[in-house]
């Protein structure tokens, strides 16, 4: 890519809200699963008994449907993200691409 | 392994799982201390038809592997969820397989926080790298990393991360293949591991990676419905009641304790203990450090990136690693189910168990007695012939990936200055598919009587400090150079190789050194090599006044705007 190009999308403004939306959503998502991982890590670590107490009165602890849970957070933020991805970022990027390279 | 649910013990068994999560072993020992088990017909008869298939599937890739272009991405035409499976097939080695379902079984839900650490990288590379991966790159993960920068010293650092990793990563796989095939079908171990890497060679050399997709996808396919047939039986067994099938696992461990000489108090609560985290989390740092590794190590393998650019856009790019999280995380849950079916089916069958009260066949083969247990011998047959497919699919990804590294990179790069055509570039590869198979081959030989546990952390460990920073840093920040990625890159390399060599996994377990003497303390060295490279990467590109460092930082627009937009992306066009 010449940078006469690079310097004419860069400047584009649907560009420009490509890069701010998607950096922001990327960083804010990654943020958030580093959060869910390191806190059940250092639950792990630091209050073992916490996860180990029983639910009810059956053997069901406190632990099963956390590690559960954060099994299914990280799909379902994986798939929260290309849903978006999919609908806002792809249209933007394809209206850049059509009226930069007419 | 029924009596590990002591947190010390459970604590060695954790970290004898870095072993398994590639080969096959049992707590701190290698399988070589297995016996070869009799001749399963069935499992080499199913294993038989799986080869026959697979090599037809390679006579019809050969067909249309005919540019580089072919050899290494399947000429980018692999669809996003065919990617996905493939993506998954990878990542699903025999080991997670084996290893997990074993380590659930002698620990419970220790197991559990080792599966969802190899699970967290995925979302990182889906929000940072996967979409502008595919925007940059055209066959290697060097591509990328090396697109403004000067090429010859950033391709020289990328193919060492790659062959690095490949070659740890490898080993452990070899090794693991010859043990578990000696097990599972009674063959010996060299030509377990002969049979490995001819029929590796055959599907990377002919079919390429349209090849080595396919065997993947057929693989995962395997592995994911026989997993889910054992877990479904597993369930049903219980009623599909969790609760029911915890309660009977707790009540088996609790009577194995009183059995093992303790008084009632101390059998209940080691029997309840794995229910909850035990001896997994030592101390904080190594708990950080090890997920550190696991996350971000899988953002920087090499054959895992390399799966990027089979896809024609970043937008299939992202449903790739959509597919493929998904079908790793039902993976996981699966082989939860399955080592507490363990539990329940294999530990108290006096079938499965010689004469020690010990699991037939080692620690490992809890998976495969109850593929047994719930499914007869034909089904037995089936899960050992996955397992086997399993770890000639993952060795088949390496290679090509090792491959690459060395042609692309390497050979056309840097040798031909960019300026080889595709016929030689295609030579090349073949040539070194075959030079690394000769030598995996060789190197499973050399190491069949080692302990080689702490192979695949080291791999993962490698691929977070060295090929994840310099990936992540010349993508997203505008101030890396390429004297602060090469030197950053090898610090990141040289720091986790060396902290890996004076850690107690190495230094004490492996190299025989007394115990206590080992320089660096903790599990994994992510979290101190991974800063280190970083820092570099940060430290060496803020003090580079060169003219070369200029031209990087004023490179980095026109590179942004092709990750961001896949403008002037290689094969945006075309698929």
């Amino acid at each position: 890519m010449d940078t006469d190009l690079a310097s004419r999308i860069a400047s584009h403004p649907d560009y420009i809200a490509l890069k701010a939306r998607r950096s922001r959503f990327g960083w804010t998502l990654a943020v958030l699963m580093l959060i869910v991982y390191y806190g059940f890590i250092l639950l792990v670590a630091f209050d073992k008994p916490f996860l180990a107490q029983r639910l009810g009165e059956g053997v069901m602890t406190v632990g099963m449907p956390v590690g559960l849970a954060v099994i299914v957070f990280t799909v379902l933020i994986t798939v929260i993200y290309i849903r978006r991805a999919n609908r806002e970022f792809d249209a933007l990027s394809e209206r850049i691409a059509r009226s930069v390279l007419k | 392994m029924s009596r590990l649910s002591i947190p010390a013990k459970a604590a060695l068994a954790a970290l004898a799982l870095l072993a398994v999560a590639a080969g096959a072993h049992a707590a701190g020992a290698d399988l070589g201390q297995t016996q070869k088990q009799a001749t399963n017909w069935t499992a080499i008869g199913m294993f038989g038809v799986f080869v026959a298939f697979t090599l037809w599937i390679t006579k019809w890739a050969a067909a249309r592997t005919k540019s580089a272009a072919d050899f290494y991405t399947a000429g980018g035409g692999i669809t996003g969820f065919q990617n996905g499976l493939a993506i998954a097939g990878d990542y699903m080695s025999a080991a997670s397989f084996l290893g997990i379902s074993a380590a659930v079984m002698a620990s419970g839900f220790d197991g559990l926080i080792y599966s969802i650490g190899f699970l967290v990288g995925w979302p990182v590379v889906t929000f940072l790298l996967a979409e502008r991966l595919r925007n940059l790159g055209k066959f290697t993960f060097a591509d990328v990393a090396s697109f403004r920068f000067a090429q010859t010293p950033v391709r020289v650092f990328a193919a060492s991360g790659t062959l690095v990793v490949v070659a740890f990563y490898l080993i452990a796989q070899m090794v693991g293949a010859g043990q578990l095939i000696k097990l599972l079908f009674g063959l010996e171990y060299w030509i377990a591991v002969v049979i490995v890497g001819a029929l590796m060679m055959v599907y990377v050399l002919f079919g390429g990676m349209t090849a080595t997709t396919w065997v993947q996808i057929i693989k995962a396919c395997m592995l994911l419905g026989g997993a889910t047939f054992m877990a479904l039986m597993v369930l049903w067994k219980f009623g599909f009641s969790p609760e029911a099938m915890f309660a009977e696992a707790v009540k088996i461990k609790t009577d194995l304790a009183v059995k093992g000489g303790k008084d009632a108090a101390t059998a209940a609560k080691e029997g309840f203990s794995i229910m909850g985290p035990g001896g997994f989390v030592k101390d904080p740092i190594s708990a950080i450090s090890f997920g550190m590794a696991l996350m971000f190590g899988t953002a920087g393998l090499p054959h895992i990136l390399m799966r990027f650019f089979t896809v024609p856009n970043a937008k299939e790019a992202r449903k790739s690693v959509g597919w493929a999280t998904t079908w790793i995380a039902y993976f996981y849950i699966l082989t939860f189910i399955i080592g507490f079916g363990a539990i329940a089916f294999v530990l108290t069958n006096p079938e499965f168990l010689d004469a020690k009260g010990a699991l037939k066949g080692g620690g490992n083969m809890a998976a495969i007695h109850l593929a047994n247990a719930v499914g007869g011998n034909v089904f037995l047959g089936f899960i050992s012939a996955v397992a086997f497919a399993t770890i000639l699919a993952v060795v088949a990804g390496l290679t090509l990936s090792g491959a690459s590294a060395v042609s692309h990179d390497l050979y056309a790069t840097v040798i031909k200055a960019g300026k080889a055509d595709s016929k030689s570039e295609l030579g090349v590869s073949r040539v070194t598919t075959v030079a690394l198979g000769i030598v995996a081959v060789a190197l499973g030989i050399a190491f069949e009587k080692q302990n080689i546990a702490f192979m695949v952390s080291l791999a993962f460990a490698i691929a977070a400090s060295a090929n994840f920073p310099v990936l992540l840093m010349s993508v997203l920040w505008k101030g890396c150079t390429t004297r602060g990625a090469v030197i950053g890159g090898f610090l990141g390399l040289i720091s986790s190789v060396v902290l890996t060599v004076v850690s107690p996994a190495v230094w004490e377990a492996t190299l025989g050194n007394p115990k206590g003497s080992a320089l660096f303390p903790y599990t994994s060295p992510a979290l101190f090599s991974m800063t280190l490279g970083f820092v570099g990467i940060w430290l060496f590109s803020l003090l580079d006044s060169s003219a070369r460092g200029s031209q990087d930082r004023s490179g980095f627009l026109a590179q942004q705007v092709r990750s961001e937009t896949g403008i002037g992306a290689s094969g945006a066009s075309g698929h």
